[in-house]
């Protein structure tokens, strides 16, 4: 094996070749990650569980009984719930790997290895979390199903690992923005959790996406990636809502473009981190 | 002769100055008003700590370089199965040298040529994480440093018997002790089995008797024809493991070639620092001059000149004082030794009027000696200021910056935590517990 350090290394070289090789410290992560954060809790995974559930059942009380806004005709508690999961995949991955520099100083400065793999992880670890969710959702869905509640789960649903991975993949682009950002600029730490928030809102998570009708606005939310994402998803299951395809390639589109630049910013910002953390 | 296993050719490494210490957007809006605005913008933002190459950093900043340079055209080769050691003072650029080659920063210019599996101990234990069993974090620790699963599986009982860790190893890390702490991070690096190490100061970690076992299997590691390149204060280990050494000063190598020479130079360069002028014919001093500081230096207990000094031992600072008047004694003389840090701060102070100890003079050469029971400074240079006065009212003598104090290493808390001397000077002992 031979090792050649040099001074500016090309901005496009990533060295997958290399990430490979640690294939084993990625298992590692995923797995330390997974039980240290369940130690000495009394619930474990369950925590996983009982924030999107409370959440959708917050979001059914005052969304969908007090203020009333429409979920196309399918029953509230699926409707939310559907678009909650992903969202809090997508959010998951997202601060992960945001925090994968910063958060990780201590051990960085002390070892190298490719950095990517953190950002890496958070994909594998809250897949984890998202398959708990996810097999939650599925037992209220067929006893909405059963209870003879109005949706037609449809030929969509096998795409829904393209969705999942779609997801994943959009996290971790922006993910690896804010991580490389947040070098030099602290205050994105602080940001972050905020501009979550708007963002979710941004999204047809607590309204679909037909309520909006102006082209103009129609246009922008489309632009928001995680929109197909959260459209397709349910309309996959329920056979409602307003899946534009054109949309989910725009998704598609700002997906890779996002993911792409974050690599390369990324790989730019690890290289020499250290020095000015 | 074969290929060497590491080639380092014109190896540079700038940090740049003016950025250092922006990390918020307030601070980059600042840092411009006061360009537009034409102050000096470094004046108003603090540096932040980069270890031991602070020192040489601010004086670059202080002439006013907009870069400095912690390792410059550095070039040299280790041969497979050569015992390569860096010695220096700090800041000299060794960690910065190892940081590259371990390839946790990149350089600014020039390349080396590492050929073969490399495994970097920089510090021992790191990636352990405190909810997880020994065990797992063995695993956890070596594939971090670059070992596959089923390598660690295979060495695993090898690796818990050297650290004698056998009965805890079920047990969650954050209930070990720091000495149980690096003794299985140590284990696990020392069985690395990879072909080029790099090490860090590892020994100062652990008790008298697993340094032994620590140095015993690093002349093991070497002698299974492994490449080692280890950096270290302490040179009798420099010596005794390594065939060559690096000196490396400011940046850049001083000396290289077989350890024992260069090991004895820059012991020797060490004792004379700062004494290119005799402290008895300086002529910066202040006081009346009824008395005189003649010559300052430090020994241990047993009287041996100190050039470096460790935290946590003891030691003897000495005043040689004469009375220079006509009066056979001089009463109620008090003593003060002061150290500054590289900003000019006094970061320590010793004065015999603190402790009611001050000394009548008597006639010839006088010898007030300041007995430190807990040297409790960090790592650094530094630079000492002398004076004595009669009670607190006259000042004597005083001399500023007589001489240089370099305190290195040592193992302060008996964990080899080193304190954070970018941040904090003084180290202290404290217990920590929770109150119910």
């Amino acid at each position: 094996m031979r090792t050649v350090i040099r001074a500016n290394q090309k901005w496009y070289f990533i060295n997958w070749r290399e990430i490979a090789e640690y294939r084993d410290l990625l298992i590692l992560l995923v797995k330390r990650d997974l039980t240290a954060i369940y130690k000495q809790t009394v619930l474990g995974p369950l925590w996983f569980v009982i924030q999107p559930l409370l959440t959708t059942i917050v979001f059914t009380v005052i969304f969908g009984n007090v203020a009333r806004i429409p979920t196309d005709g399918v029953p509230h508690f699926i409707f939310y719930m559907s678009g909650t999961i992903f969202w809090t995949y997508f959010q998951g991955v997202l601060n992960h790997s945001a925090a994968s520099l910063v958060g990780n100083t201590n051990v960085l400065s002390k070892v190298y290895f490719p950095r990517l793999i953190i950002p890496l992880s958070g994909i594998f670890i809250n897949l984890a979390h998202l398959a708990l969710n996810f097999t939650l959702f599925l037992a209220f869905f067929f006893w909405f199903l059963f209870a003879g509640s109005s949706m037609d789960p449809n030929a969509w649903l096998f795409l829904l690992p393209v969705l999942i991975l779609q997801c994943g993949l959009m996290g971790l682009g922006f993910g690896l923005w804010v991580s490389a950002l947040t070098i030099k600029y602290r205050d994105l730490r602080f940001a972050l959790p905020f501009i979550i928030q708007l963002w979710m809102y941004f999204t047809p998570i607590v309204y679909p996406a037909s309520i909006v009708s102006r082209p103009a606005l129609k246009f922008l939310l489309w632009l928001n990636p995680m929109t197909a994402v959260v459209e397709f998803s349910r309309h996959a299951f329920t056979g409602q809502g307003s899946p534009i395809l054109a949309g989910w390639g725009l998704s598609w589109a700002m997906t890779l473009l996002v993911l792409v630049s974050g690599l390369f910013l990324f790989n730019k910002v690890q290289r020499t981190f250290v020095d000015t953390i | 002769m074969s290929e060497p296993a590491i080639s380092i050719r014109n190896l540079s490494k700038c940090y740049r100055l003016g950025t250092i210490g922006r990390h918020t957007l307030v601070d980059e809006a600042q840092y411009w008003w006061h360009k537009i605005r034409g102050k000096d913008p470094r004046e108003h933002f603090a540096k932040v700590g980069h270890g031991a190459t602070d020192r040489r950093r601010v004086e670059a900043e202080k002439e006013g370089n907009p870069e400095f340079w912690a390792l410059k055209d550095v070039s040299f080769d280790v041969q497979p199965g050569e015992v390569i050691g860096i010695i220096g003072r700090n800041g000299a650029g060794k960690s910065t040298l190892l940081k590259i080659l371990t390839r946790i920063t990149e350089p600014t210019s020039g390349e080396a040529v590492i050929d073969g599996r490399v495994a970097s101990l920089l510090e021992v234990g790191t990636g352990f994480h405190p909810e997880l069993t020994g065990r797992e974090n063995v695993f956890m620790n070596g594939t971090i440093l670059g070992m596959k699963s089923r390598e660690i599986a295979a060495k695993f009982d090898e690796v818990v018997a050297f650290s004698e860790m056998e009965k805890f190893i079920d047990t969650p890390v954050k209930r070990y002790s720091s000495g149980m702490y690096v003794r299985l991070a140590f284990a696990v690096a020392a069985h690395l089995d990879p072909e080029i190490l790099l090490i860090d100061e590892v020994l100062a970690v652990g008790d008298a008797s697993f340094q032994k076992k620590c140095i015993g299997k690093m002349g093991d590691v070497a002698k299974g024809g492994r490449t080692i390149l280890f950096v270290s204060h302490n040179m009798a280990a420099v010596e005794n493991l390594c065939s060559r050494a690096v000196w490396l000063e400011n940046g850049g190598i001083r000396m290289i070639g077989d350890s024992a020479p260069v090991v004895d130079q820059y012991l020797g360069v060490l004792q004379g620092a700062g004494k290119t002028v005799a402290l008895q014919d300086r002529a910066d001093r202040q006081g009346s001059g009824r008395a005189r500081i003649l010559d300052f230096y430090i020994t241990d207990m047993e009287g041996r000149r100190k050039a470096v000094l460790s935290p946590g031992k003891k030691y003897c600072f000495h005043l040689i004082c004469r009375i220079m008047t006509a009066d056979r004694q001089l009463s109620n003389v008090s003593a003060a030794i002061a150290l500054h840090d590289h900003k000019n701060d006094m970061i320590w102070l010793v004065n015999s009027n603190f402790t009611n100890e001050n000394q009548t003079l008597a006639e010839g050469n006088n010898d007030i000696v300041c007995h430190i029971v807990d040297f409790n400074v960090a790592e650094g240079i530094y630079s000492a200021s002398v004076s004595i006065g009669q009670g607190s009212i006259e000042a004597l003598d005083s001399i500023y910056n007589a001489a240089e104090v370099d305190v290195q290493g040592g193992d302060y808390f008996g964990t080899g935590a080193k304190g954070t001397p970018a941040a904090c000077k003084i180290l202290t002992r404290a217990h920590w517990e929770l109150s119910r």
